[in-house]
């Protein structure tokens, strides 16, 4: 049996109709990798998703997939992963589909901690119905249907997956390929329902939208990657980082005021408590770097592992071998 | 003083109470036992729509109706026994009596206040409600559950707790029936609780001697035992029963049943009982919502389960768009829709058939699908093994209706021997196949071959767009949509083939066929026997296929001179078999729309009146 795999094991026939320059492209490949490297063969692989651009991607993937309606591919994912936890299953999610129509599913997939692997592609607006804004659209965003902007503020995912009791929250930029399969294949690794927040770009509708953070010329100035047991430090210079002052998060520049490397915080993704994670998810430009990588990896009990744990607790009770040996231990009488 | 024992073919009882006094386990107690004893039993009971409404008021009035006798079919119009436990269930249950029912009272709790929390205008109940005709049997039941208790060291309010067991003591007195049943079966419900179950026999036999030392003035009843097929028997409830039936089907199918669902009056039982059956390995996910409830449900039926969501009308309506993509992923799938009162949140816990046309045509699109409809609580078991049976073997979902008065209601039931149930043989793909085979490449019946995640070979992408005929890419052809329509259609269609053939019952050369579907088959079935018994003729085709009709019922209908549809809505069946066939003869309909089975009595007077 094989056990080793290439991207190539993982890329479809079907030609990849994204827009060219389309954010997607990068995610699809950073999913490819990680499928290929967790040694879990395409036919052992299901990928769910909803409707709307980013939603195409099981096409493009050589596993099992279903392509399915706007907003619930989170159920569909948790009924394939409970049904059969051998699979690895993986959820494909647009900004749109995962937190308006589908927020419900979404905070209820997260909070059951079921093992899926959910990437959402967030464009910050509706692409395929072609330029709506969407839940994650910043306040005053112009679209075809906010002409005069919009007079409502964003979600932002990671605020709702830690709200919602998330385990495993991260985020990568469609311009930054290789942390990005570093953070995938550990977020097919991990175990339990892990989100991962793509911050995309849209070239037609949207282009730019996610510029201040991922143009070349600010990106390390404006972000920061996160790693395990590494100190969180960034800047085009690494003389930044961050500190704890009272009960906020400061940024800070190592040389000055006597702050030394020593100074800055480690990060801890494993940590259980999230206090500190929901700080860093909740970090933006231009007064904070905002987080990437990895920003919470914590160990809890697993939904689909605990429904047939509990199976299996309970069939000894009664030991029924048929449907027949329960109707027995019914209240019954026989007509002779 | 000689007591006079009357010899009935059948009888209604009626146990009616405040919610707190347990007369929904004092029915069951007497309809278990009934049936342990040997008559047919058909019970139904009529909760209030309050969880706990303030005691003693006329919206807290808990019923429980109990048939018992030979050919049953129904719970019965009105009953010959009353067992009514304050004013307020006297005040109730006026309607559901006769003029010369036994009507057994808790005489104590006819005192002022209790008159007075009921909306009495006097101090004379019988005489305000009108009940001169009536045979009142007065039993201070507080009073002598208070001495029959006086050493048990026990509380007052739990001892008039065992209000219930009293009037049981007395209803089996009243029916010759030997308390040690109840005794036996009082034991596995309170076994683990002693002094419970000490009090409850101890009052019971209290009531039941009570009845023979007071020498009321009624006579009391014999029912004869019925012959009935050999076998072992249970009671069962509708829910109880769908939920079984799905369990048998799957373990038939060698599947692993999933239900995803989320609870709903008075759909929850079947979630309920699955998710007890854990012991028996059915995996069940309580959704957040109904549509989460569908899409858990496809993506185990993706993932290869035999999957189901069980639900009410409202639930059904978020449903929707989850079924279509199960209609185009031709996936299978079972859809248990529990009918009640409608529209909006409606009538929660009253019974109707108001949701078939959304079952058949409440989806955007061309969306065929299979309907079936149960006809009794037990019966819901077979037409759950049928609907999944169906949705596996043609890959598609299928739409099961019972309705609150099924759902709720019991009769006894046969315990099944499953080897005599018909195989299920989902299309599964097999190796042999994998050169030639594409997602939706087709066997002789339409049906599209079931890949599942996890077979080696067959990975494939199927969704909610069109797709090519063949090989399950997306398609936007013209020609392409046409002819998929077209075989989606031709899949359900071809369902007619293997279904059984529509029967009549009654005179089958009568004048006039009445017409019914679904859970008034037992009020159908004898009004129509009883009309027949009276000297009139008809005939009943009662349908439990919906989509597709039976082959033969445009033949059958056309027989008729005069067709009634009756059902409990405004005229759906009606208005589909209209638009199905071409039918001859005139299409007549009785509609009731109250949230309460047809009665026997007003469908005899309709035939009588149309013919
Ligand atoms: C029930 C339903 N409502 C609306 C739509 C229309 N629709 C399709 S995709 C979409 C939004 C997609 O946005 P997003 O999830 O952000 O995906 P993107 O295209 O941006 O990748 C909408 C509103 C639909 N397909 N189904
Ligand atoms: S419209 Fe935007 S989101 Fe959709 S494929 Fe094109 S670039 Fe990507
Ligand atoms: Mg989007």
């Amino acid at each position: 049996m094989q056990t080793s795999y290439t991207i190539n094991d993982f890329k479809s026939d079907q030609y990849v109709r994204w827009c060219p320059g389309c954010g997607n492209h990068a995610v699809l490949n950073s999913i490819q990798k990680a499928m290929s490297e967790i040694g879990i063969s395409p036919d052992n692989t299901a990928v769910i998703s909803g409707i709307g651009c980013s939603s195409r991607l099981p096409y493009y993937v050589n596993t099992y997939g279903f392509h399915t309606i706007h907003g619930r591919a989170s159920a569909i994912a948790t009924g394939v992963k409970v049904a059969n936890p051998k699979l690895a299953v993986w959820q494909i999610t647009g900004d749109g589909d995962c937190l308006a129509i589908g927020g419900n599913h979404f905070i209820h997939t997260v909070r059951r901690n079921i093992d899926i692997n959910l990437v959402q592609m967030n464009n910050g607006m509706y692409g395929l119905t072609k330029g709506q804004y969407a839940p994650t659209s910043k306040r005053g965003f112009v679209s075809k249907s906010s002409p005069y902007g919009t007079v409502e503020d964003p979600f932002n995912a990671a605020d709702l997956c830690f709200g919602a009791g998330g385990q495993f929250f991260a985020r990568i930029m469609d311009v930054d390929l290789k942390n990005s399969q570093e953070v995938m294949k550990l977020a097919a690794k991990h175990q339990g329902c892990s989100v991962v927040e793509a911050l995309v770009n849209c070239i037609i509708f949207n282009d730019g939208t996610h510029k201040d953070v991922s143009a070349k010329d600010v990106r390390e100035d404006h972000t920061i990657f996160l790693r395990h047991g590494e100190r969180m430090i960034f800047g085009k210079d690494r003389n930044k980082g961050l500190i704890v002052d009272g009960f906020k998060l400061k940024v800070v520049k190592i040389g000055e005021n006597g702050i030394t490397e020593n100074d800055i915080l480690i990060h801890d993704a494993k940590c259980q408590d999230k206090t500190l994670h929901f700080k860093l998810g909740h970090m933006r430009a231009p007064e904070f770097p905002l987080a990437l990588g990895i920003i919470r990896d914590a160990e809890a009990p697993v939904y689909d592992q605990d429904v047939y744990a509990q199976l299996e607790e309970v069939k000894p009770k009664h030991n029924f071998k048929s449907l027949n040996d329960f109707f027995m231990s019914l209240e019954t009488w026989e007509i002779k | 003083m000689i007591v006079t024992v009357k010899e009935l073919d059948r009888a209604v009882i009626r146990f009616s109470g405040d919610s707190g006094d347990g007369m929904q386990l004092t029915g069951t107690l007497f309809s278990t036992l009934s049936a342990v004893f040997g008559n047919e039993i058909s019970t139904f009971p009529d909760y209030p729509a309050e969880i706990r409404a303030p005691q003693g008021t006329l919206s807290g009035v808990s019923g429980y109706q109990v048939h018992i006798g030979n050919k049953v079919y129904t719970p019965g119009d009105k009953a010959d026994v009353l067992v009514a436990m304050n004013p307020a269930a006297l005040k109730v249950n006026v309607k559901n009596i006769k003029k010369d029912t036994v009507v057994l009272i808790d005489v104590d709790a006819f005192d002022e206040n209790g008159l007075k929390k009921a909306l009495y205008k006097t101090l004379d109940p019988i005489e305000e409600l009108k009940l001169g005709s009536v045979q009142i049997v007065s039993v201070p039941i507080s009073t002598l559950v208070k001495e029959s208790l006086a050493d048990s060291g026990m509380g007052n309010k739990d001892i008039l707790r065992s209000k219930n067991m009293f009037a049981l003591g007395l209803i089996c007195w009243l029916f010759n029936k030997p308390i040690e049943e109840a005794m036996h079966l009082l034991n596995r419900k309170f076994g683990k609780k002693p002094t419970i179950l000490e009090a409850n026999i101890k009052v019971l036999t209290d009531g039941f001697n009570y009845g023979h030392n007071i020498h009321a003035s009624v006579s009391t009843y014999n029912i004869q035992p019925t012959e009935m097929p050999k076998g072992i028997y249970t009671d069962v409830k509708g829910n109880e029963a769908t939920a079984w039936g799905l369990i048998a089907a799957a373990q038939q199918a060698g599947l692993q049943l999933f239900l995803g669902s989320y609870p709903i009056t008075p759909a929850s039982e079947i979630l309920q009982e699955l998710s007890a059956r854990k012991d028996l390995g059915v995996i069940t996910v309580q959704a957040e919502d109904e549509i989460a409830g569908v899409c858990t449900a496809i993506g185990a039926s993706f993932a290869g389960n035999l999957a189901a969501t069980s639900t009410s009308g409202p639930g059904l309506a978020l449903k929707a768009e989850g079924i279509n993509l199960a209609v185009m992923a031709e996936l299978p799938l079972v859809i248990v829709d529990v009918q009640r009162g409608g529209p909006s949140t409606g009538l929660p816990t009253k019974t109707e058939q108001s949701d078939l046309l959304q079952a058949l045509y409440g989806r955007n699109g061309e969306s065929p699908l299979v309907v079936l409809a149960a006809s009794t609580p037990s019966n819901c078991f077979d037409f759950a093994y049928t609907a999944s049976k169906l949705a596996l073997e043609h890959m598609t979902p299928v739409i099961l209706l019972t309705d609150g008065f099924l759902a709720n209601g019991s009769s006894a039931w046969r315990l099944p021997d499953l080897s005599q149930y018909p195989a299920i043989h989902p299309p599964f793909v097999h190796k042999e196949m994998q050169d030639k085979w594409a997602p939706y490449l087709r066997n002789e019946e339409g049906s599209r071959y079931w890949a599942v995640p996890g077979m080696e070979g067959f990975a494939h992408r199927v969704g909610g767009l069109e797709k090519d005929s063949r090989t399950g890419a997306i398609s936007t052809d013209p020609a392409n949509h046409q002819l998929m329509t077209d075989l989606r259609q031709q899949k359900i269609d071809n369902i007619a083939k293997v279904i059984p053939p529509l029967q009549l019952s009654g005179d089958s050369q009568a004048d006039l066929l009445v017409v019914g579907w679904g859970g008034t088959y037992g009020h159908l079935y004898s009004a129509v026997q009883q009309f027949n018994e009276q000297g009139s003729q008809a005939a009943l085709a009662h349908f439990n296929y919906i989509n597709p009709l039976p082959a033969n019922t445009e033949e059958v209908l056309n027989k008729f001179k005069k067709i009634v549809v009756c059902e409990l809505n405004s005229g759906q069946f009606a208005s589909y078999l209209r638009s199905k066939l071409k039918l001859k003869g005139e299409v007549l309909q009785y509609n009731k729309v109250q949230g309460q089975p047809f009665t026997v009595e007003e469908l005899i007077q309709h035939f009588t009146a149309i013919l």
